[in-house]
Parts: structure tokens; sequence; C-alpha cells
């Protein structure tokens, strides 16, 4: 039975306390049939969530861990891709992905900068935001068949570690900006004053106190960027990936091997899919560590910028 | 700062800009610049690859035609129904599946999960998220399609299902967190409101948060619609290639067949672009195929960020 009370009582309450007190007050009620069920769906599909990646990442560790020995990591296939490691694949997706990473970076880092030191609200931000937000949503394989037509085909780089990594780049871009501007964005403006009261350019303001206060988020953003593009196959299975080489690649316009296109390769490509199963999931596990690896690297960094953070 | 009179920046416009500054500010707005154009030449390089095609063979005959056998000497077959109808049930099964499962994960994140939860499941979103598709693929190849074939009595379980099942995973990271983002934007008012009516939790998600971040919702289906569209390995691996329409008759009338195999645009473009000899008609109709997947992505993208922009201008004006 509710109690009646005093107006004067009401005043000492603060909004966190008649919260809470409305809590409690739902504690009293018998709970709804309806409420409970949906309740339990709430948080089962959260736990479903966790039991999938689980799933996942254990069917891959239990299928890969017999294949993974120091060999398969060293050494190359052999055999008609039979026996052997994947050596040329990891060599080749660290090319690509460092190429990618090299050319979208800079790009995108610049056109963050623009938009949130620079850029003026109007027409003209407008539609750079709206080019962006478009291009990250332009699907990985008209990526690829844009760079076999523009890259590979017209402008003559051929199938090569070039024409992959430019064409990553462009996809990449986008991911780079927001994660680029959402950093910048979290620098203080007191931080850009105080460099201004001290004589400071715009761009030394920048360089010299925006950027590096920035930086940990760029940094977390970019390797997030990297884990991507590592794990991308349409774009590159167009513009690069060699089904197999006997050999490293040796220039920028050499063809390569790459870890998930070998592992495509492996899983339905091989003339004797039965037989590769082992290197196949071999293949899959080296793929989703150095995924996983990269995103831990990536918590570690932003508990440390966290923990360090001055504002 | 931008409304008082005397701000930062016009406080420095009178200062002598180094030839650094000058530098700076033209190579960063042409970056910002290059991005449009990227996006431009995207574009006009597919339009432009893709006319030939459409010149020779018309788009009524590639929209609706049902037989695609590019690569047949005497007889080649241009049209991309089956195709189109494959991208479209494989999109609606992972979208049947992955927008309640996303929303109701989004809105335990935002509403019930307790702080060590919360913790625990945003890495997994963020794993998710940049999950190489291909080994999703291979788990659906080795793992799911046998399951789908023994449950379902099917002789070969690499069909539209398995592949809605995989590609609902690579759906799900982006629906969850543009919906989760729409949730936490909810005013506490609301909720405060709700609770002091005598609401319950679920009855204030139910008729007061959801209703409220519905438009930020409808954004992130969208999304995730995009998402799923433009995968590509996952159905490339899962649901076995077959170009034949995925129809059933069904008291007559030929209904969509998720226990057929199919082949969406995506896997066709991935499967043939290297084939294909440069400049044929074949290759000028693999870009249509790639100008109608990013028509189809643009044309949600565009409504999404329209959506969202509302959306934002909304939450400033309360």
């Amino acid at each position: 039975m509710a109690v009646p009370q005093t107006p004067g009582r009401v005043s000492k309450f603060d909004r966190a306390e008649a919260t809470k007190t409305a809590w409690q007050a739902d504690r009293t009620h018998r709970p709804r049939y309806s409420e409970i069920v949906a309740m339990a769906l709430l948080r089962l599909s959260g736990i479903a969530l966790l039991a999938a990646l689980a799933c996942i990442v254990a069917w891959i560790v239990r299928g890969g861990s017999g294949a993974i020995s120091w060999e398969f990591l060293t050494q190359v296939p052999r055999r008609g891709m039979t026996e052997g490691g994947v050596w040329p694949a990891i060599v080749g997706t660290t090319y690509v992905s460092l190429g990618t990473i090299f050319i979208s970076v800079p790009m995108g880092i610049a056109t963050a900068i623009y938009l949130v030191e620079y850029a003026k609200p109007g027409a003209l931000t407008r539609v750079i935001r709206l080019s962006l937000r478009n291009l990250s949503g332009v699907p990985s394989i008209v990526y690829g068949l844009f760079g076999l037509g523009l890259f590979v085909a017209a402008m003559r780089l051929g199938s090569s570690i070039l024409a992959a990594s430019l064409t990553l780049s462009l996809m990449t871009l986008p991911w780079i900006v927001t994660a680029s501007e959402e950093a910048l964005r979290s620098v203080p403006a007191s931080f850009r004053e105080g460099a201004y009261a001290l004589g400071a350019t715009k761009w030394q303001a920048i360089r010299y106190q925006v950027l590096p206060s920035a930086l940990p988020g760029i940094a977390t953003g970019s390797i997030l960027g990297l884990a991507r593009a590592a794990g991308e196959t349409a774009p590159i299975l167009l513009t690069g990936a060699a089904f197999f080489l006997p050999h490293l690649p040796r220039s920028i316009f050499d063809q390569f091997m790459a870890l998930p296109y070998h592992l495509y390769v492996l899983a339905t490509q091989h003339h004797a899919v039965t037989t590769v199963r082992p290197l196949a999931w071999g293949t899959a596990l080296v793929l989703v560590a150095l995924v996983l690896i990269l995103n831990g690297v990536v918590i570690a960094l932003r508990a440390r910028a966290r923990a360090r953070k001055l504002w | 700062m931008g409304k008082s009179p005397i701000t930062v920046e016009a406080a420095i416009r009178g200062r002598r800009a180094t030839a650094a500054d000058a530098v700076a500010r033209t190579l960063f707005a042409a970056c910002g610049l290059l991005t449009v154009a990227v996006l431009l030449l995207i574009i006009g390089f597919m339009v432009y690859q893709a006319l030939p095609a459409l010149q020779e063979l018309g788009i009524g005959q590639i929209l609706t035609g049902t037989r695609w056998n590019p690569g047949s000497p005497l007889r080649p077959g241009y049209g991309a129904w089956p195709l189109l109808l494959s991208t479209l049930m494989v999109t609606a099964g992972a979208l049947m599946i992955a927008v309640p499962w996303g929303i109701a994960v989004a809105a335990y994140l935002g509403d019930v999960a307790k702080p060590r939860w919360r913790e625990l499941l945003k890495p997994v979103v963020e794993i998710l998220a940049i999950f190489p598709s291909v080994v999703l693929g291979f788990i659906a190849l080795i793992i799911i399609a046998p399951l789908i074939a023994r449950v379902f009595g099917v002789s070969s379980g690499l069909n539209a299902l398995t592949g809605s099942l995989a590609l609902a995973i690579m759906a799900l990271p982006t629906i969850i967190s543009v919906s989760e983002d729409a949730i936490t934007a909810v005013s506490r008012d609301y909720r405060e409101a709700a609770y002091a009516l005598g609401a319950t939790k679920w009855q204030t998600i139910r008729h007061v948060v959801l209703p409220a971040a519905l438009s930020g919702i409808v954004a992130a289906v969208m999304l995730g619609f995009g998402r799923a569209v433009g995968e590509t390995m996952t159905v490339l691996m899962a649901t076995g290639n077959s170009v034949t329409l995925p129809t059933t008759p069904w008291l007559g009338i030929p209904v969509p067949d998720f226990l057929a195999s199919v082949r969406t645009l995506t896997a066709t473009i991935a499967a043939e672009g290297l084939e294909v000899p440069w400049g044929s008609v074949h290759w000028h109709t693999l870009f249509v195929l790639g100008v109608i997947l990013f028509v189809l992505t643009f044309a949600v993208n565009l409504v999404a960020d329209l959506v969202l922009a509302r959306y934002r201008s909304e939450e400033e004006g309360s």
C-alpha cells in the first residue's frame, strides 16, 4: 500500500533518489509475464551474440591449431599447395596492408584536419561529408571492379600490389577520416586557444597541440582500418592476389599471395579441397589471430590513452 | 564561442600567417575535395564502363532476362534477374534474422546491461565489425551448410538460407552500433517520466525508448541492408552459386525458394571478374551489375543519411 507523503518530503528528493525509488516501487509490483519474457529475450540476445563469436573463434581454434607449426608459418606452399606453409601469404597481406595504410592514413588525416579545423559550415562541407558517408557504403566488390577497370586495365598497372593497395586505400579512406575526425574533435578548444594565446599561428597550433593530443585516437582508428583491410578479399581478388606464387613479390608491380584469398582458394578452388582442409583451417586461424591481435592492440592503446588523458 | 563578438578565429586572423600555414591550409582543403573527386570518379568510371553493355543489350533485357550465361560462345545470356532476385532473397533473409537480434542487443546494451556486460559486449561488436568475411564464409561452408542440409533433408546445404545466416552475422555490427547510438541518445528524462508513471522497464523500452529512437533504428536497418547487399565472400562461399532462377512453384505461382542454390550480384562479379576478356560485352555487363549494386547501396545510404540528419537536428532542437 502506498504511504501518503507530505509535500515537504518530496522536495528533499534529488533526481537520482527519485529514480531509485521508482525502481524500488517497480520491484514491489508483481512483474507481469510479458515483462519477464521480454527482459529474458533481451538478455538472451546479448548472450547469443557473445556465444556466436565464441563459437566461431572456438571452431577456428579447434580446426586450425593442429595445422599451426613453425614450418606452417615460415615455409612456402609445396606440392600444389597440399603441403608447406603460408609464409608468402603472410608477407603479401603485410605488404598490401602497409601499402594501403601508407596511402590512406595521410590522406584521411589531412581530410579530417580540414573538416575539423578549417571547414566552415556550408554547402562544400556538406558535400564532402556526404561523399565520405557514401564512399563508406560502397560494396567492397564494387571497389574491386573499379580497381580492376581503372588501375589494372586502364592505367596498365597490371594485377599488382600497387593496384590492390590503391583499391584498398580508397575503401579504407572514409573509415580513417571518421576515426581521425572523432579524435580531433575530442581535443578541447582550450588547447588551441592556449596555443593561440602564446602567439602560435593556426598551423602551429594544429601541428604542436592538436595533432599530438589526437594521435592515440588516430592510431587506434588506423589500426582498425588496417585490420579490416587485411581481412578483405573481394577487392584484392580482382586487383592483384595470386592463386599461387612460388616466390615472394619482388616489387610493387608483382602479384602477391594474401591470407584471405589463400583461404578462399584452399576452401573452394583447390583441386583437392578435402586434402587441403587442415591447411585451410590453419590459414583461417592465422587470419583470425592477426585480426584479434590488432584489435587487442587497439583496446590496449585505448586503455593507455584513457589512463593518461589530461583533460 | 562562435557567437561572441571577439572570437579566437577573429583574433588570429590579423596574425601574419607563415608560408607553412598557407601550404597546410591548401593541402588539407585539397584532400577534402579529393574525397568528393574519388566518389565522382567511381560513379563516372562505372557508368562509362557500363554504357556499351546498356547500349548493346538495353537495361530491360538485363534486368528482366532470366538466363545468365555470358560465357556461352554461341548463345550468350545476359539476363541478370536470377542474380538480382538472389541478392534480394539472401539480403531479406539476413535482415529477418539480424534486425530483431540487432535491435534487441542495442536495447540490451542501452537500457538493461550492467556495465560489466557492456564492457564485455562492446568489443564483441567491434571484433565482428572487422571480422574477415572470408572466414565466416568458410565456417558457413564447412559447418553451417552440412547442418542445414541435414535439418531440411536436402542434398546440398549451400543455398540461400545458409547465405542468409552467414550474412546476418555480417550485418549485425552495423545494425547494433547505429541503433545503440539512437537508443542512448534518447533523453534520460523520457525514461524517468515513464518510470514515474509506473511503467516497468520493458514497458519503458517498448513504448518510450524504441519509439523515440525509431528514426535512428530505421537508419540502422537501412545501413544494415546496404552492408548485406554488398557483402561478397560469405555469399560466394555459402550459397552454391547456381545461376538458375531460385523459385519453386507454389499453387502455380513461382515463389522464392530459400533451399535453392543462388548466386548474388556480388558473387557473380567476384567469380567472373578475373576470367572475363577486357572490353567484351560480358566485361561491360559486369560493370552494369556493379552499377546496380552501387545504385542500391547509394540510395539506402542517402536515405539513411537524411533520416539521421533530421534526427540530429531534432536532437539539437530539443
